[in-house]
Order: structure tokens, then C-alpha cells, then sequence
């Protein structure tokens, strides 16, 4: 709404420039980071949802064989559910300074993380193992792709865990930015929880 | 020059966003090659973009030289033609046009217009240069590839795409899909600079409706383009499953060689609704910055404001958001539902409104301004004749019913030329014109220059409009070669023969103009300081060319809007938009509140 009501005006006009002569700073109240942050999980977001509508798509035609769903899937989600918790727990110990507390969130986010993408290698040696191979059926295809995909973004939000964790480690990182880096790391944590539950949901119930 | 305000001037707002903390280059490997500078990177992007560009100029001669002399060419045969169309097309529009309006003059002007000292990530910004450097080297491979590169069409349709028969099925499809995936991942990282440089880091008093078009243009072509390129993405991907590891999400059950093949079921059309959903909205990701930065140079070389700027910031978001809602017009004959095919023909058209409402206020922003002749004018005026000239095509092609008998015909070819490639490229020519002062302090040779304008002009509209006639009389599109076709009649082959020796003419005329970058770059004419009198904040840097960190000790401060040329009172006949009120100088017998008065 900030945006459609900043387009309304007329910047030519004395009543205007006299107020757009105040303007001092950014369009939203966000530091920069945190809205290209945004900005990448809704482009995230139009990925999974067009890959969404390929999945409910392809589902349709006849040759369609919906695949078993291991039940370390389960356990898997289970890890993931509770590092974003983790992740919150630790972004609280981030605002009220608890170092100690923050190290030991961190580190168990990395655990749980790695326990998470190690699962899911796992679900898929168990499936190749049953002879559901990627070409066996549309449904094996998607199933790969879109947990390699969600692996994928999951890794890339290790990078930024492991950046965090070892400027915590070091000790050089000022309050400010630790607070800002923990609470991105979370909320993107958050994002990829919600969307492996989504396609989990997906998996699950076709 | 340089309006470096006092801080402690009462009108000034208090520093909200700090300065950022700039990467000072110790080297020339990290001043010059992995550089941070947002300028550098920009150059880097417009060089690399202009080489591959014109690899794809020297295929369209070779495309033109079958075409137009059949059978005189040894070294061309059919499966050579394919890998040259499809080369060309991809090349053309996401290698050169999108990587130089966005990564190009996204990158030089973005920070410069706003008034920032450069990107906000510049180490990110760096990063998106050199992925799509290796997207395109990536590309390049597939030339060398065994079979060479793919010559499925620059639509990339499964299943032909990736089976045998189509050149480069062996591995230049695999380079292509790979290429493709790599340029995406490099533009979201420039993309997510770009918008939140634009959105965060403005300077004092430039509030988003005192932003240059230029900038509009390329914000919402990025915002598009961030949210239309992840189709391209899952579409690259599940083709890549397809060839490599023989799923079957595109591929239908086929028979080859009398075998049957592994694949089974899948849906060919899904592609093109995902190829689409992007393909559509990559029309307006390189339109879009070509709207804006027209508006620009035309209010800059009219010396008038800019007719109706809220419509044009308006029409700009609107066919933004339009532009996503219009894809499946491109498969008219791919079968659909009728209620889809006049949904699709009925947004088709409403995007024409807010498009033909910005020709008016280019045309009416001419209307009695005082238009200066100069080669950034004549390439913008060369730009709205052929925009609408092919918008219109557009208009006929947007019709279901007009649409089937002219599908995959000559008039189809020649439409999109004119709309999405001759049109920008203007754009991006008298773009050039207009900022090579300020990229490299000298001016462009003005003789060369006009050669340049009137023969590509010229020359552009006597290769398509004699293709339109092609189109007309059924010639198709595609073709390696017509042969004894009874129903086009030998003077389609004269015509044909015609518009290659145009095409080579304007491709000439394109080497005049690499020469004049060079040649101008040390023996052109020094420029002055803001040489063309704009009022916009690129121009008002304490150096020309702007050094690193932009602008002086002081950010620049912004007291209006980016179009007050010919401001009644006022001597100059043009204020720069970081000149308070108080600063201005009168005209003889003005007083301040004349100023005022005549303003409001």
C-alpha cells in the first residue's frame, strides 16, 4: 500500500515538493537485507508454485503411479520442524545478548540441518533400492526434483548458517548485524520449513 | 556541476540511510576485472552482451545468405540454418537485450540516478557478472560441442528439442538448458540489486515520483523479470530430467526408428505454458527500459517535460502486471480451450491501452518542444515509428482468427523484429549516444552517428516490411529452403533476395558503429560537462566520467522532479533535480514568486 500511495502523487506541484523535500531514506521501514531477502522468497516461492501446478499438470494424464512414501520422511520433517525452532530460540538468545545460548542454537541448527539433507539422501537410496528410479514413473521424476530442489535451497541457506556461525565463533560480528544475520537465517529457515510441508502435503496426498 | 548542498541547510531532512560502507579496489585485477563498481560491472555486462550480440549478427547474415540465395551456400545446409536460427533468437534476446538493459545500463545508471554512492551488495552484483559471463561461455561451448549447438528453435519445444533428428540434440541442448539456468541464477543476483537499490537507497528528497523514467522502466522490468524468469528455470530443469535422465514430464510415448522409446505421457504443452509464462513477460523485460529510457531522452532533447508522467509511471506498472496474464497468445495453434483463446486475445488487447497511452505522450511530448535533431532524437523518434508499426502487427496476431492463418508464417518473423527488436535496439543506440559522454568524456563522431541512424532506419524497414507481404502470401517461417513451392511465386524469392542485401547493408552499418565506440573512445570530440543539458543526477557528478563512490564528499540532495526543462522564470531551460529553489538563476525581469506562479 506504501507503494500505490507514493505513485498517486503529483511531484510537480508546490504542495507536493514541499513534502517530498522531507523524504529522507527508503521506501519501506526494512534494512536492505532483510527486503531482498523478501524479495528472494517470493521468487522462491513463484518457483515452487509453478512447479506445483507442472506436479498437478502432469498428474492428470494416466501413466501416473503414485509413490511410496518412506516413513523416515516423517522423521525427516520432524528435524526440519524442530531446527526452525531452534532457529527461533536462538534468534530470541541473539536479542537478549545470550552468547553462550546463541552458539549452542547455531550449532544445533547445523546438526539438524545436515540430519535433514542426510535423511532425504537416505529416502532416496531406499527408493532407487525398491527400483523407483527417476524415469520409472512422472511421479519418481517429480519426487526427485523437488526434494533435490528443496535440498538445494537448503544448502544455500547452510551458507549463510555457516557464515553466521563462524563470525559468532570468531567474535567479531557487532550486535546489531549478529541480530540481523540470525533473524534472515531464521525467517528463511521458516520459508523452506513451510515449503516442505507444502510439498510434503503434496507428495502425500497424491 | 555538483550541487553539494550544505548539511546544515534547514530544508534538508536529516540523514537517514547511512553511507555505505564502499570497497575500495587495491589492484587493477579488482579495479578492472573483478571489480565492485557497479560502472565497471555495467561496462563488463554491455561489452560481453555486444560480443555475443554479434556472433548473433553474423548468424542472421548467414540465416539471410540461405535464404535469399538458396543453393549458392555449401557451407550452410538445414541443420546448420536451425542452429543459426535458433542461436541467433536466444542470443538476441536474453544474452544481448535483457543482460544490456538490465546488467548494462541497470548497473551504470541505477546508482548514479539515485543518487547512491553504488549497488547495495556490490560483491553480489560482482558475483551476477561473472555467472552470466560463464552462462555464456557455456553457450559458446556448445558451438564446439560434438553435433554443435542446439537448433531446436529459440523456443527450446519438446519433444523435438531433444530427440534425434534435431541438431545438437547430442549435447548442445544439455549446454543450452545448462546455460540458461546459469544466466538466471546470475540475473536474480543482480535483479535483487537492482530493485533494492531502487526501493532503499535513494538519496534525500528522490522520492519514487521524482525518479527519472529510465528508472521505472528498469525497476519494474526487473521486478518482471524476477518473477518470470523461475518459469524458464523449472522449464530448463525438467528438460534437462528429460534428456539426461529419461523422465518423461515433456516427452510423450514416441516411436523412433521404428523403436519404441522410454519415454511415456508426458505433455509437450506444459513446456509451452511455462516457456511462455516467461516468454511473454521477457517481451516487456527488455520493452519496459526501452519505454523508460525514451521517455527520457525524448523530454531531454525536446527540452520539455514529459507529457503526462503519473500516466506513464502507471502504464508502466500496469503492463507489468498485464504481462503475466497474456502468455498462452503464443500458442493459438498449440490447441486450447475457445474460452481460453478469448481470454488470452481479450488481455492481449486491454495491454494495448496503457502501450498506445505511452506513444501519445511521447508524441505529445514533442508536440511544440524544442526537439533538437541530435542522434539520441532520431534514434527516438526512429523507435516510436517502429514500435508502433509492430505494435500493430501485434494487434492482428492478438486475434485468435487472424492469428491461425498467419501462424508460423513471415509476418509473424517480421512483427516481432519490428516490435522487440528493431524498436529496442533504437532504444539502446540512442541510449548509447546519449550516455557515452558520461561513460567515457568524449562524444561520438556525430557523421558516423548519422550514417549509422539512416541506414539502420532504412535499411530495418526494407528487410520487414517486404517480410509482412511474405507472410501474407503464405511464405513460412523456418524454412531452410522453399524449393518448388507452387503457391509463392517467384517474386517472393526476388523479395527474399532483396532483404538479405538490406539485412548485410544495416549489418554493415552496425560495424560503422563498433568502430565509432572505439575510435571515439580516444579521438572523439572531449565533452563538456553535462553536454546535453539534463537534469538528471548522473549528470550532475563532481567528475565526468563519475569516479568511484559517484558523487563527492556529500551525497546529492534532491529538490524535484527529473523533468523541469523550459521552467517559465527560470535563465537556464533546465534545472538539475539536486538545484534548490533558492539557487536557481532568474530570468532578466523574474522575480522568485514568478517562478512560483508559473509553476503551479
Amino acid at each position: 500500500m506504501i507503494f500505490f500511495s507514493q505513485i498517486a502523487t503529483k511531484p510537480w506541484t508546490d504542495e507536493q515538493i514541499a513534502v517530498d523535500d522531507q523524504f529522507s531514506g527508503h521506501t519501506f521501514p526494512l534494512p536492505k537485507a532483510m527486503l531482498a531477502l523478501r524479495f528472494l522468497l517470493a521468487v522462491v516461492t513463484v518457483f515452487f508454485v509453478l512447479l506445483t501446478i507442472a506436479y498437478s499438470s502432469r498428474m492428470s494424464f494416466q501413466d501416473w503411479k503414485s509413490l511410496p512414501e518412506p516413513s523416515l520422511l516423517w522423521f525427516n520433517t520432524a528435524l526440519l520442524l524442530i531446527s526452525s525452532l531452534v532457529y527461533r530460540w536462538t534468534r530470541s538468545a541473539t536479542l537478549k545478548q545470550h552468547d553462550s545460548q546463541v552458539k549452542i542454537g547455531l550449532f544445533l541448527v547445523g546438526v539438524l540441518a545436515f540430519g535433514f539433507l542426510i535423511g532425504q539422501l537416505i529416502v532416496w537410496q531406499q527408493l532407487a533400492d525398491l527400483g523407483h528410479f527417476a524415469s520409472a514413473n512422472p511421479a519418481n521424476g517429480f519426487f526427485y526434483l523437488i526434494t533435490g530442489i528443496h535440498g538445494l535451497h537448503l544448502l544455500g541457506g547452510l551458507i549463510a548458517w555457516g557464515r553466521t556461525t563462524i563470525r559468532v565463533l570468531r567474535g567479531k560480528i557487532p550486535q546489531d548485524k549478529l541480530c540481523l544475520s540470525v533473524e534472515m537465517c531464521a525467517l528463511y529457515w521458516s520459508f523452506l520449513l513451510v515449503v516442505w510441508l507444502a510439498m510434503f502435503l503434496l507428495l502425500l496426498v497424491t | 556541476m555538483t550541487e553539494t548542498t550544505s548539511v546544515e541547510d534547514e530544508s534538508v531532512p536529516p540523514l537517514e540511510v547511512p553511507e555505505m560502507d564502499l570497497y575500495h579496489p587495491h589492484s587493477f585485477i579488482t579495479r578492472w576485472i573483478f571489480s565492485q563498481d557497479a560502472k565497471v560491472i555495467a561496462i563488463q555486462y554491455s561489452l560481453v552482451a555486444i560480443t555475443i550480440g554479434m556472433v548473433a549478427l553474423v548468424l542472421s547474415w548467414l540465416m539471410r545468405l540461405q535464404l535469399g540465395f538458396p543453393d549458392s551456400f555449401d557451407f550452410i545446409d538445414a541443420a546448420d540454418y536451425y542452429q543459426f536460427i535458433t542461436m541467433h533468437g536466444m542470443i538476441m534476446v536474453v544474452y544481448l537485450l535483457t543482460a544490456l538493459f538490465l546488467g548494462g545500463f541497470g548497473n551504470y545508471l541505477i546508482p548514479l540516478m539515485v543518487g547512491a554512492r553504488d549497488m547495495v551488495f556490490p560483491y553480489i552484483n560482482m558475483l551476477s557478472f561473472w555467472i552470466y559471463f560463464l552462462a555464456v561461455i557455456v553457450l559458446v561451448t556448445s558451438f564446439f560441442s560434438p553435433g554443435g549447438p542446439t537448433g531446436a528453435g529459440w523456443t527450446l519445444y519438446p519433444p523435438q528439442a531433444i530427440t534425434s533428428g534435431t541438431p545438437g540434440q547430442e549435447s548442445g541442448i544439455i549446454l543450452m538448458l545448462a546455460s540458461l539456468m546459469l544466466f538466471i541464477v546470475g540475473f536474480t543476483m543482480g535483479g535483487l540489486n537492482y530493485v533494492v537499490t531502487i526501493l532503499q537507497a535513494r538519496a534525500r528528497g528522490m522520492t519514487l515520483m521524482r525518479m527519472p523514467l529510465t528508472l521505472w522502466g528498469i525497476f519494474i522490468a526487473t521486478v518482471l523479470a524476477l518473477f518470470a524468469f523461475p518459469a524458464l528455470f523449472v522449464a530448463s530443469l525438467m528438460m534437462m530430467f528429460d534428456k539426461v535422465l529419461e523422465t518423461s514430464f515433456f516427452m510423450p510415448a514416441m516411436v523412433e526408428f521404428g523403436e519404441k522409446m522410454s519415454y511415456g505421457g508426458g505433455s509437450p504443452i506444459l513446456f509451452q505454458h511455462l516457456f511462455w509464462f516467461f516468454g511473454h513477460p521477457e517481451v516487456y523485460i527488455v520493452a519496459l527500459p526501452a519505454f523508460g529510457i525514451v521517455s527520457d531522452l525524448i523530454a531531454v532533447h525536446a527540452r520539455k517535460n514529459i507529457f503526462g508522467y503519473r500516466m506513464m509511471v502507471w502504464a508502466i506498472v500496469g503492463i507489468g502486471a498485464l504481462a503475466f496474464m497474456v502468455w498462452a497468445h503464443h500458442m493459438y495453434v498449440s490447441g486450447m480451450n475457445p474460452y481460453f483463446g478469448f481470454f488470452f486475445a481479450t488481455t492481449t488487447l486491454i495491454i494495448a491501452i496503457p502501450t498506445a497511452l505511452k506513444v501519445y505522450n511521447w508524441v505529445l511530448t514533442l508536440w511544440r518542444g524544442s526537439i533538437h535533431l541530435t542522434l539520441p532524437m532520431l534514434f527516438s523518434l526512429g523507435f516510436i515509428l517502429t514500435f508502433v508499426n509492430g505494435g500493430i502487427t501485434g494487434l492482428f496476431l492478438g486475434n485468435v482468427i487472424i492469428d491461425v492463418p498467419l501462424s508460423d508464417t513471415m509476418f509473424v518473423v517480421a512483427h516481432f523484429h519490428m516490435v522487440m527488436g528493431v524498436a529496442p535496439i533504437m532504444v539502446i543506440f540512442g541510449a548509447i549516444y546519449h550516455w557515452y559522454p558520461l561513460i567515457t568524456g568524449r562524444m561520438l563522431h556525430n557523421g558516423m552517428g548519422q550514417f549509422h541512424f539512416w541506414v539502420t532506419f532504412i535499411g530495418a524497414y526494407a528487410i520487414y516490411f517486404p517480410m509482412h507481404y511474405l507472410g501474407f502470401i503464405g511464405v513460412p517461417r523456418r524454412y531452410f529452403e522453399l524449393g518448388e513451392t507452387s503457391f509463392i511465386p517467384d517474386s517472393a524469392h526476388d523479395l527474399n533476395a532483396f532483404i538479405t542485401i538490406a539485412a548485410l547493408v544495416v549489418g554493415f552499418a552496425q560495424l560503422v558503429f563498433l568502430f565509432n565506440l572505439f575510435w571515439s573512445r580516444r579521438n572523439g570530440t572531449v565533452a563538456e560537462p553535462n553536454p546535453w543539458k539534463a537534469t538528471t543526477l548522473e549528470w550532475q557528478t563532481e567528475h565526468m566520467p563519475p569516479t568511484h563512490g559517484n558523487f563527492g564528499k556529500d551525497l546529492p540532495v534532491v529538490y524535484r522532479w527529473a523533468y523541469d526543462f523550459s521552467v517559465p522564470g527560470a535563465e537556464s531551460d533546465f534545472v538539475p533535480q539536486n538545484m534548490a529553489t533558492k539557487d536557481i538563476k532568474l530570468a532578466e525581469g523574474m522575480t522568485a514568486s514568478d517562478l512560483k506562479a508559473e509553476k503551479t
